[in-house]
């Protein structure tokens, strides 16, 4: 059962380049101090979370999302400050820990990890990791991750870095372990993984309907039990637009994250989306688009559909102007929420 | 051959899906992951209720028609010998994020289904299920008329065979566009308009009627895949 005064309700961006009113795009640089920005008025008007994504590639502005974290953090007071998400794999856990608990330090405990192994392939050779190795990497890199997050010395040997020896790794965190989520794509191995570690798990729902994912959340459940382990409730991050227009809503979503998904599709070999397949997505799919109510009745659905703690919306999706963006978090913030908490409770005295 | 126990090789994403709509069929199913059993049983009880967590050889012994639904890189894990005179539905696709670097996992001048069949040379080999997203897979099944009905790519070599598989998609809930030619199975590969596209029968044969016309299908031609 949702339990609607422990909710929680994040925005996560991947850094998308910004455009300009008319259409031009704005620099990297400008894209990333833009997210500085939307992170204060989110702190503003109470969101939980806000996230930022890796990525490798120029459609993107944020290669090292803790940095730009950081900056946030250092304007806001309440906002937890989460990557979405960290790409563990070719990353070095050590490196991982000491930046996030520098962080955390810096933000008084704000700090919060997902862990992932991306979507993206960029930063494998970047690194100097091979593809072939990527659910090898993971697992290694998890299990190194894990020891440290405990924060004590750790003794540790595998195949894709240097041994450690009883070696103590700073700084200390003020609340002994750092906040972790698994960020996973639907792979049901993915989710008994994150269960026999223990992690928090959000799950990314970017097509279809959030209905096919009940199974897997029972999966979760079920896992955790099995193997002794904590069960939390669990997150969910799709794709959104809210504007003060529905029609004005569904045509800057259809064109901007049709052009990203279309993209990413270019260099994957996918089919670009059809305006059916968007349709769908945003009727009954994984695109929560629309103006406030129709954004707030559907999340709500997906919230209690899939008994969930936790909603993340990703925005900015494509090239949206810091306008659109920022009207929508606003949206977000004083419409959506309060609305989707609402429609829970009432489901709950009718039940 | 009455197809009537449907084994699927690979616990993923597609197995799964595919798992469950051979079980809403009427299927007896069973299915095995890269591991042992313990590894996925808790997933399909789970997941796919009903579907008989198995060994790869169990799999195979007890099955009618197999469908290989692992990551593309892998399928030289699975012995040929084990799907000998098989009937077997190739699901799988050259996938980055999975395989690694193409020139790595398949030879560039062939398609990936006809390197497939060359591993599983005593298998008879037929493409399906491996173009339309697997969350689409799940949801949308129709029966036979419905005009919301979507529809599969499928083609192989052998005649008997593709008529087999296609009457086996058909009653997984989808139309069929046939061809009698592994080597079409380029038409659906990633890079294809059709990879990831979800069509109903008419707009499907249209593009793989005029796939020479279709950008990819110009640069498959100069690129002389086929």
């Amino acid at each position: 059962m949702v339990d609607v005064n422990k909710l929680e309700f994040g925005i996560e961006t991947f850094g998308d380049i910004i455009a300009n009113e008319d259409g031009s795009l704005k620099s990297a640089a400008e894209s990333i101090r833009q997210i500085i920005h939307e992170g204060e008025v989110a702190d503003q008007y109470g969101i939980d979370v806000i996230g930022v994504g890796e990525h490798h590639r120029p459609d993107y502005s944020v290669s090292s999302p803790e940095t730009v974290l950081a900056a946030i953090a250092a304007v806001t007071k309440n906002i937890k400050l989460a990557t979405a998400v960290t790409v563990l794999s070719s990353d070095d856990p050590v490196r991982v820990y000491e930046r996030f608990a520098t962080l955390d330090g810096l933000s008084a405990g704000r700090a919060q990890i997902m862990l992932g192994r991306g979507s993206f392939t960029e930063s494998f050779p970047l690194f100097g990791y091979d593809l072939i190795d990527y659910d090898d990497l993971f697992n290694e890199k998890l299990e190194l991750y894990d020891l440290l997050r405990k924060e004590k010395p750790v003794t540790w040997s595998g195949k894709f870095r240097a041994s450690l020896k009883d070696q103590e790794v700073y700084p200390k965190t003020e609340h002994g372990e750092l906040e972790t989520y698994i960020g996973i794509g639907g792979s049901p191995e993915s989710i008994v993984r994150a269960a026999r570690f223990g992690y928090k798990v959000i799950l990314a729902i970017i097509g279809g309907q959030a209905d096919r994912f009940k199974p897997y959340i029972d999966l979760y459940h079920e896992a955790a039990k099995e193997l002794n382990m904590p069960e939390y409730p669990v997150a969910v991050h799709s794709h959104g637009f809210i504007a003060d227009d529905e029609d004005e809503a569904i045509e800057v979503a259809f064109k901007n994250i049709k052009a990203n998904f279309d993209r990413i599709g270019l260099t994957r070999g996918w089919a670009p989306m059809s305006r059916e397949q968007f349709d769908n997505e945003t009727k009954v799919g994984s695109f929560y688009v629309g103006d406030p109510e129709t954004v707030a009745q559907r999340i709500a659905r997906t919230i209690d559909l899939l008994d969930l703690g936790r909603f993340d919306l990703v925005y900015g999706a494509g090239n949206q102007t810091a306008a659109q963006r920022e009207r929508m978090i606003e949206l977000f913030a004083t419409k959506v929420i309060p609305r989707v908490k609402e429609i829970l409770l009432e489901k709950e005295a009718a039940k | 051959m009455t197809i009537k126990r449907v084994g699927i090789l690979g616990a993923g994403k597609v197995g799964i899906v595919l798992a469950g709509l051979a079980l809403d069929a009427g299927y007896e199913v069973r299915i095995s992951g890269s591991g042992s059993v313990k590894k996925i049983d808790l997933i399909i009880k789970t997941l796919v209720p009903g579907a008989i967590a198995s060994e790869n050889s169990e799999v195979v012994a007890n099955s009618d028609i197999i469908i290989l639904a692992i990551p593309l890189s892998r399928y030289k894990n699975i012995d040929a010998a084990l799907l000998k005179d098989k009937l077997v539905i190739d699901a799988t696709n050259y996938w980055w994020e999975t395989d690694g670097i193409r020139e790595e996992v398949l030879a560039p001048d062939s398609t990936s289904s006809e390197q497939v069949q060359a591993y599983f040379k005593d298998s008879t080999l037929v493409k399906a299920f491996n173009h339309m997203g697997y969350h689409n897979l799940q949801e949308e099944t129709h029966p036979k008329g419905d005009p919301k009905r979507k529809a599969l790519f499928v083609t192989g070599d052998d005649r008997t065979a593709v008529d087999q598989v296609a009457a086996f998609v058909d009653t997984m809930g989808f139309d069929q566009v046939i061809h009698y030619d592994i080597a079409d199975g380029i038409m659906t590969e990633p890079g294809s308009p059709l990879f990831g596209a979800s069509l109903n029968y008419k707009d499907l044969k249209r593009v793989i009627d005029h796939f020479d016309q279709t950008e990819f299908g110009q640069k498959v031609a100069a690129s002389k895949i086929k």
